[in-house]
C-alpha cells in the first residue's frame, strides 16, 4: 500500500497549519500593505487633482491681476508723460517769464546806470563849463559870472508873459507865503538889491523875498511862488542840449540799422 | 532503493511515526514561514517601497489575477488556501535541486493529503458561498440521474489530482535515480532540471484545478441565472 494513513493525516494537518501561517506571515500583511498604499496613492492623487485645480485657479488669478496691472501701468504711464508734458510746458512758460523779468530788470538796472554815469557827465561837464566860464569872463571881460547871470535872469524875468506873471501873483496871494530865489552861489548884497527891485516891480507885490542857496544846482538861479517857479539855470540849457544830442543820436542809429537790413538783400542771389 | 520517502522511518511509537515524507514537509515549511516572516517583517505602507517588497507584491497580485481568470470573482478569499497549495508543492519540488532531498510530494500520502483538502475545501467554500441546500442541490443538476455521475466525478477527480501529481514527482524521482546509475554525467543534470520545470508545472498545474473546482462550486448557481 502506497498511502500511509497515519502521513496523511498528518501532512493534511500540516499543510492547514502551513495555510494559517502563511496566511498569518505572508499574504494578509501584504494585502494589508497593498491596500494602504493604494488607498495613499489614491489619496495622493486626489490631493494632486485639488492641488491642481487650486494652481490653475491661482494661475487664472494671477493672469487677471498682472493684466489689470499692465492696464493700470499702461494707464499710470500715460498719465506720468501727459503731467511731464504739462509741467515741460509750465516750467517752459515759468522760464521764459523768468527770462523776461531778468532782462527787463537787466534792461532797467543799464538803464539807470546809463542815467547816472549821464548825469555824472552832465554835472562835470557844467561844472567845468561854468568854471571855464567863470575864468574866461574874469579875465578877458573883468566881470564875474555871477553878475552876469544875475542880470540875465533879471531880463528873463523881465521877459516873462503877462498870462504867467498873473498866475504867480494869484498864487502868492492865495498863500501870502514870500518869493523865494534859489542859487546855486551866494548872492552879494547888490545882487539881492537887483534881483529884489526886479520882482517887486514885474509882480507888483510888496513881499520880503528870501534868498537860498541851493549846492545840487549846477549853475543859475529860480524864482519859487507858491510852488509854481521861474528857472534860469545851466540845468535847463543842459537838457536842451542833451535832446538835441539825443535826436541826433536816435536819428545816426535808424540809419545804421536800414543800412544793415539791406546788406544782405544786396549779398542774396 | 525506497518508492516513497513514507519508508524511511527515523521515529516510532505504536500508531505514531515520524518518516522522511513529514520531517521534509516541518522543513519546507519552517522555510516558508521563517522565509514569510523575515521577508514581511519591514513593510511599508508609503508610495516609495523597497524592491524586495514590491517582488513580494507582485507574486501576490500575480496569485489574485490569475484566481480571477480562473473563475474566482473574490479570490483574496480564497488567497490563503490555493496559494499555500502553489507555494509548497513548488518550493517542495524546486527543492530536488539539493542533492539527497526527497520531495514530501513524491509520497502519495502527501499529494493525497493535499487532494483530500481540496476535496473538503470545495464543499467548504461552496456551502458558504451558497448554502447547505443550493450546494447540494447542485448536485441535481441538471438532472436527477446525474446525482450519481456528480459524486463520482468528485472522487474521481480528488484521486485524479493526487496521482497525477504522486506520478509526475515519483516517475521525476525514480528517472533521475536510474538514470544516475546508469549514466551518472549530463543525462541526470537534463533530467534534474527538466524535473523543476515538470515540478513548477504541477504546482500550477493542482492549483488551478483546485481553483476552478472551487469557482464550479462557488459560482454554478450564476452561471445557470447566466
Amino acid at each position: 500500500m502506497l498511502i500511509d494513513w497515519f502521513t496523511l493525516i498528518a501532512q493534511l494537518v500540516n499543510f492547514l497549519i502551513l495555510a494559517w501561517l502563511l496566511k498569518r506571515f505572508l499574504y494578509q500583511p501584504i494585502v494589508t500593505a497593498l491596500d494602504a498604499r493604494e488607498k495613499k496613492i489614491a489619496s495622493e492623487l486626489q490631493h494632486a487633482a485639488l492641488v491642481e485645480n487650486e494652481a490653475k485657479q491661482s494661475m487664472s488669478e494671477w493672469k487677471q491681476k498682472n493684466d489689470d496691472l499692465e492696464k493700470q501701468r499702461m494707464l499710470l504711464m500715460q498719465q506720468a508723460a501727459k503731467e511731464a508734458d504739462d509741467k515741460k510746458a509750465k516750467l517752459f512758460i515759468d522760464a521764459r517769464k523768468e527770462s523776461e523779468n531778468l532782462r527787463a530788470r537787466l534792461e532797467e538796472s543799464l538803464h539807470n546806470e546809463q542815467k547816472n554815469l549821464q548825469q555824472e557827465i552832465i554835472g562835470r561837464i557844467s561844472t567845468e563849463v561854468f568854471s571855464i566860464a567863470k575864468k574866461v569872463l574874469t579875465e578877458l571881460a573883468d566881470v564875474t559870472l555871477e553878475d552876469c547871470m544875475v542880470k540875465v535872469f533879471c531880463e528873463r524875468l523881465r521877459k516873462t508873459e503877462k498870462a504867467d506873471i498873473e498866475v504867480m501873483r494869484g498864487l502868492f496871494h492865495q498863500s501870502n507865503h514870500p518869493p523865494i530865489i534859489r542859487s546855486a552861489f551866494s548872492l552879494t548884497p547888490e545882487q539881492c538889491d537887483s534881483v529884489n527891485k526886479t520882482v517887486i516891480d514885474l509882480f507888483s507885490i510888496d513881499a520880503k523875498i528870501s534868498f537860498e542857496t541851493d549846492t545840487n544846482m549846477i549853475s543859475g538861479l529860480e524864482l519859487s511862488m507858491n510852488g509854481h517857479s521861474i528857472k534860469w539855470n545851466i540845468q535847463a540849457y543842459i537838457d536842451a542840449l542833451q535832446l538835441t544830442v539825443e535826436v541826433a543820436l536816435e536819428g545816426d542809429k535808424k540809419e545804421k540799422e536800414h543800412v544793415h537790413d539791406k546788406q544782405p538783400a544786396q549779398h542774396s542771389p | 532503493m525506497h518508492l516513497t520517502s513514507d519508508e524511511v522511518v527515523v521515529w516510532h511509537y505504536g500508531f505514531l511515526k515520524l518518516n522522511l515524507t513529514i520531517l521534509t514537509t516541518w522543513g519546507l515549511m519552517l522555510t516558508l514561514v521563517g522565509g514569510s516572516a523575515l521577508m514581511t517583517r519591514k513593510l511599508s505602507g508609503s508610495i516609495h517601497i523597497p524592491r524586495w517588497q514590491s517582488f513580494l507584491e507582485i507574486l501576490v497580485t500575480f496569485f489574485l489575477q490569475q484566481f480571477e481568470e480562473a473563475g474566482l470573482p473574490k479570490p483574496a478569499r480564497y488567497l490563503p488556501y490555493l496559494a499555500t497549495l502553489f507555494l509548497f508543492i513548488a518550493m517542495a519540488n524546486l527543492c530536488t535541486v539539493i542533492p539527497g532531498y526527497e520531495p514530501p510530494t513524491g509520497s502519495l500520502s502527501t499529494t493525497a493529503a493535499l487532494a483530500l483538502s481540496a476535496f473538503i475545501a470545495v464543499p467548504f467554500y461552496g456551502i458558504r458561498e451558497r448554502g447547505l441546500g443550493n450546494y447540494l442541490q447542485s448536485y441535481l443538476k441538471p438532472t436527477v440521474i446525474m446525482l450519481p455521475f456528480n459524486i463520482i466525478s468528485e472522487f474521481s477527480r480528488t484521486l485524479a489530482l493526487a496521482v497525477r501529481l504522486f506520478g509526475n514527482m515519483m516517475s521525476g524521482s525514480m528517472i533521475l535515480a536510474i538514470l544516475l546509475t546508469i549514466a551518472p554525467l549530463v543525462f541526470p543534470l537534463l533530467m534534474s532540471i527538466l524535473g523543476l520545470l515538470t515540478g513548477m508545472v504541477q504546482a500550477y498545474i493542482f492549483s488551478i484545478l483546485a481553483t476552478v473546482y472551487i469557482a464550479a462550486a462557488t459560482r454554478r448557481e450564476d452561471e445557470e441565472t447566466v
